[in-house]
């Protein structure tokens, strides 16, 4: 089955009908349906209209928690996303078409709409060895340099694609790599965490589609509209780390309070990402309402900053004079001065880059 | 004339997953079966906290998200004697149950259906006659003329479009297809429902494990804790949240999953109730403790082997048994230091990559040579069937009454005879018939729940040895899970406080695999031989016998290293 169907008005210019006359015969279609004038506008339109944007999502080295987030999104669900909003014409976790037929697929998008397709990758590269990850006898590599080629821009969902994620972390045994360092010369935008939060991938697809625009990115190239604020920051338990109010141990009496989640490792200081806003799974919860101290799974490399449980040291911000390790039992002497430095700068970087960031946003229009 | 025909990729999976036929006068007469992707998360795992584990496992897959958390825990608490509190299994359980139920529907509709459903036929349904079919077969509300005139509608814009996204290039109009019209349509109804459905059921992960896909897990129990006098924790609204969620997904998938399962089966019983069946063994781990996990009596689902298809003999199933369970690698892309002919036990096991195939880009593999990056498990030296029909004739064979009721009755149904669940279409009706069974199950462990909480016990932690001080200096551990694609076991050793070696042996690695050393293919090659093809152009058939099985590749894909004394001698990569 072909893909591509001209518009009504593209298939009139074909034949020759001037752009004039075809509003004229808007204007007598509004008259002739009883419209009013603003009718005429929304004649133009419809006929005019565009193809939905034509999408080639890939899987490489992966777990496919990615495709799963999405078809989690509550607004729009993920129906009207597929149906409706977007021309999803190659995702393996979702595609009638297999072997050939799918490859068809994708390679047919290519062909016909050079320039305005997105390319969303789940999964990493391996770098290794190319054998480490095929698919229809290609590398991942091989498809994703060919399929970026005529791309119009990437879409890097999760962490694998943004930054390696679990098969990145040490010693990294395939050299997986995330898409940024193996393409150049196509904007990526980088959807953070394992996976990505359902409305927050909806979000960017909704996006790319209102605003016909790439979202302003930050200085990891995740959209600023989700990743601009510390779970630290927005979390509801925040009073309690401020107060000096600490779990001391899981399912003690702190626990059963909804106390901070701090000493029990939670990587909230240090990790960007709407969890403490939007919520997950339409605002049901997030990872410390439900008592489990963030594993910052929105932060390249958040793997090696482990162990989960052994609490950030000197987290700056307390609303009183002190130290969590002070203010509370004193059980939790820093032990990892190690990470200490590391944790502090990346903040002090972060915080940068959040008040200096070029306007990528402005530089590239998807449309 | 032998005709080879490659698959690659088989979509509506999880992960990579490549198969070649070879088809001769209209039958497949060899099948090969190769997965082409791999990540190496046991190395990684090396030298880590071992309560970090679960996170890290937790990613080998996303589809069956949760699974693997839940075996590792279960492992680690296994290696350092840890019992965790009655709360916490009933959660655990609750959180397995909603995943299973979760992943069945969305495997039935999402993955499986296209093999069965042609759904451009359903643009030529006549609306009326399909809602009266819908009503016919199911109370459920979504079946008036409208609604059906609706969808179609909906779903012919679509199609002139011109842009048939997901759609495009399926085997429509496949002389495979015997669906009428209306049932096509009422099934295109159903997918799109069960979409939009399937984010609903998962907010049980949310609400205990803060998230989903991918959700938290603890070793010694859960992370939430409860107290129903407080807002910040796990108290009568998200019980009461959480007891709505099953109370849908029951009628779901008694309304909707059943019913169109039941009447889908009845239009292909008599060829697919006879092909595809495969291996004559199934093994199963067995799960759902409703009196703790170290009483397997007490699973709601049996543990146990059948070989031959014997159903009057339950073989004894040990894990940790060096005599049951031994992975071979003579044709995965590995090396062992005793030979590639040797078959060692997860815990004496050693991986090294050793990529011989083709460099990409290629047409064929060499089946002569290794072809996966799948390893080959086998039990006592046969090569097992695993997944929800190898747990279903566990059941039923131990007579276990809940099992006999739903086959019996459904056999009965189709009038079908007990024969015709080793096949293609009974590996899709047995998952459908534990779908009712869990989520009766998961009712049970909602009504335990409350009754704990309500006579005052809130614990849902053990943090005896919580702290690595209190370990022994090494430690040996296996957790079983019976995971919804089938049984899944880890393995780990810990030495000083650290993960010496951890290793996974998946579901998907028991049915993928490539050959044995003896030439025994394993489920996925065995099930595809005398197969007919319609039109080698257009395999069909191949998708409907893979899909039977829910493949997962990610899970089956990993590599392992040596153990034990000789830990020190591995190598990094």
């Amino acid at each position: 089955m072909e893909n591509h169907v001209p518009s009504f008005y593209e298939d009139l210019k074909g034949k020759g009908v001037s752009r004039r006359d075809f509003l004229k015969f808007c204007t007598t279609m509004a008259a002739f349906l009883g419209l009013e004038a603003s009718g005429v506008t929304q004649i133009v339109k419809a006929f005019e209209s565009k193809p939905r944007l034509p999408v080639i999502w890939f899987h490489f080295q992966e777990c496919t928690c990615c495709s799963e987030s999405f078809i989690r999104a509550s607004h729009p669900i993920v129906a009207d996303i597929v149906l409706n909003k977007i021309s999803l014409d190659y995702q393996e976790t979702l595609m009638a078409a297999s072997g050939v037929q799918a490859e068809e697929a994708y390679k047919a998008v290519m062909q016909k709409y050079p320039g305005e397709y997105i390319v969303m990758v789940e999964g990493s590269i391996p770098t290794e060895n190319e054998a480490y990850c095929c698919i229809g006898g290609r590398s991942a590599l091989q498809i994703l340099e060919e399929a970026v080629k005529n791309c119009k821009a990437v879409v890097a969902w999760g962490n694998c694609a943004s930054a390696g994620c679990v098969q990145a972390a040490s010693p990294n045994p395939t050299g997986a790599k995330p898409v940024h360092k193996v393409i150049s010369g196509k904007p990526v935008i980088n959807v953070q965490g394992c996976p990505p939060i359902a409305d927050v991938m909806a979000g960017v697809v909704v996006h790319l589609l209102t605003f016909d625009r790439i979202p302003q990115l930050d200085g990891l190239g995740r959209p600023k509209a989700f990743y601009s604020r510390r779970v630290h920051d927005t979390c509801y338990r925040r009073a309690n780390f401020d107060a000096g109010l600490f779990v001391e141990s899981f399912d003690d009496d702190g626990a059963k309070r909804g106390y901070c989640l701090y000493k029990m490792g939670c990587k909230g200081p240090v990790t960007y990402n709407s969890c403490g806003i939007i919520k997950w799974n339409d605002g049901v919860s997030y990872p410390i309402q439900s008592g489990h101290p963030c594993i910052g799974c929105s932060e390249e490399g958040f793997w090696d900053n482990g162990p989960f449980y052994q609490h950030l040291p000197e987290v700056a911000g307390f609303g009183i004079e002190t130290t969590a390790d002070k203010v509370g039992l004193g059980l939790g002497i820093a032990t990892a001065v190690g990470i200490a430095g590391h944790a502090i700068v990346t903040n002090v970087r972060k915080h940068k880059e959040i008040t200096n960031e070029p306007e990528e946003g402005s530089k590239v229009e998807t449309k | 004339m032998a005709e080879r025909i490659v698959i690659d990729p088989i979509t509506r999976i999880e992960g990579h997953l490549r198969v070649e036929i070879e088809v001769t006068n209209g039958k497949i007469t060899d099948a090969f079966s190769a997965g082409t992707m791999v990540r190496g998360i046991e190395t990684i795992l090396k030298g880590r906290d071992p309560r970090d584990a679960w996170a890290f496992v937790g990613r080998v897959c996303g589809v069956c998200t949760s699974t693997h958390s839940l075996t590792s825990v279960r492992t680690v608490e296994n290696a350092l004697g840890i019992s965790v509190p009655p709360n916490a299994e009933l959660i655990r359980n609750l959180m397995a149950n909603a995943l299973y139920i979760h992943d069945h529907v969305v495997h039935f509709y999402q993955l499986h259906a296209l093999d069965w459903v042609d759904v451009v036929s359903a643009l030529k349904a006549n609306p009326a006659e399909a809602s009266r079919i819908a009503q016919s077969i199911s109370a459920w509300p979504k079946s008036s003329v409208g609604y059906f005139t609706d969808i179609q509608k909906k779903f012919k814009n679509f199609v002139d479009s011109g842009q048939l996204g997901i759609f495009a290039n399926g085997y429509w109009g496949h002389k495979a297809y015997k669906l009428p019209p209306e049932v096509n349509l009422i099934a295109v109804a159903h997918y799109l429902e069960a979409l939009e459905w399937q984010k609903e059921l998962v907010k049980v992960h949310t609400v205990f494990g803060g998230k989903n896909p991918h959700p938290n897990y603890l070793v010694g129990g859960v992370p939430c804790s409860i107290n129903i006098e407080e807002a910040n924790a796990v108290n009568a609204e998200r019980l009461a949240f959480v007891g709505k969620l099953f109370e849908d997904a029951k009628t779901f998938v008694d309304q909707v999953y059943i019913p169109d399962l039941v009447a889908i089966a009845g239009f292909y019983k008599s060829d697919w109730g006879a092909i595809g069946g495969g291996l004559t063994n199934y093994l199963a781990f067995g799960d759902f403790p409703s009196n703790g996990y170290n009483n397997p009596e007490s699973f709601k689902m049996p543990r146990g082997a059948i070989l031959g298809r014997d159903l009057s003999h339950i073989l004894e199933v040990k894990a940790d048994d060096p005599e049951q369970i031994q992975e071979y690698i003579n044709n995965s892309w590995y090396e062992y230091s005793k030979g590639d002919k040797t078959g060692l036990h997860p815990w004496e096991g050693e991986t090294k990559f050793n990529y011989t195939g083709p460099k990409p880009p290629y047409e064929h593999l060499d089946f002569s040579q290794k072809y996966s990056w799948v390893k080959t498990p086998r039990w006592k030296g046969n090569p097992m069937e695993v997944g929800p029909l190898s747990r279903m004739l566990v059941g039923y064979a131990s007579g276990k009454p809940e099992f006999k009721e739903v086959v019996d009755s459904t056999l009965k149904a189709l009038d079908v005879p007990v024969a015709a669940l080793f096949s293609t279409l009974g590996r899709t009706a047995a998952r459908g018939l534990e779908t009712k069974l869990v989520c009766g199950w998961a009712l049970e462990f909602y009504q335990q729940l409350l009754t704990n909480i309500k006579n005052g016990d809130t614990r849902t932690q053990n943090n005896v040895k919580w702290d690595p001080e209190s370990w022994p200096k090494q430690a040996k551990g296996i957790g079983m899970v019976e995971a919804p694609r089938g049984a899944l076991s880890h393995f780990i050793v810990i030495e000083d406080k650290k993960i010496a070696n951890y290793q996974l042996v998946v579901p998907t690695t028991w049915n993928a695999s490539p050959r044995d050393i003896k030439g025994q293919r394993s489920a996925y090659e065995e099930s595809l031989i005398g197969t007919p093809i319609e039109d080698a152009k257009n395999p069909l058939e191949v998708l409907r016998t893979i899909h039977s099985f829910d493949p997962c590749l990610a899970c089956a894909v990993h590599l392992y290293d040596e153990n034990g004394t000789t830990i020190h001698d591995v190598k990094t990569y």
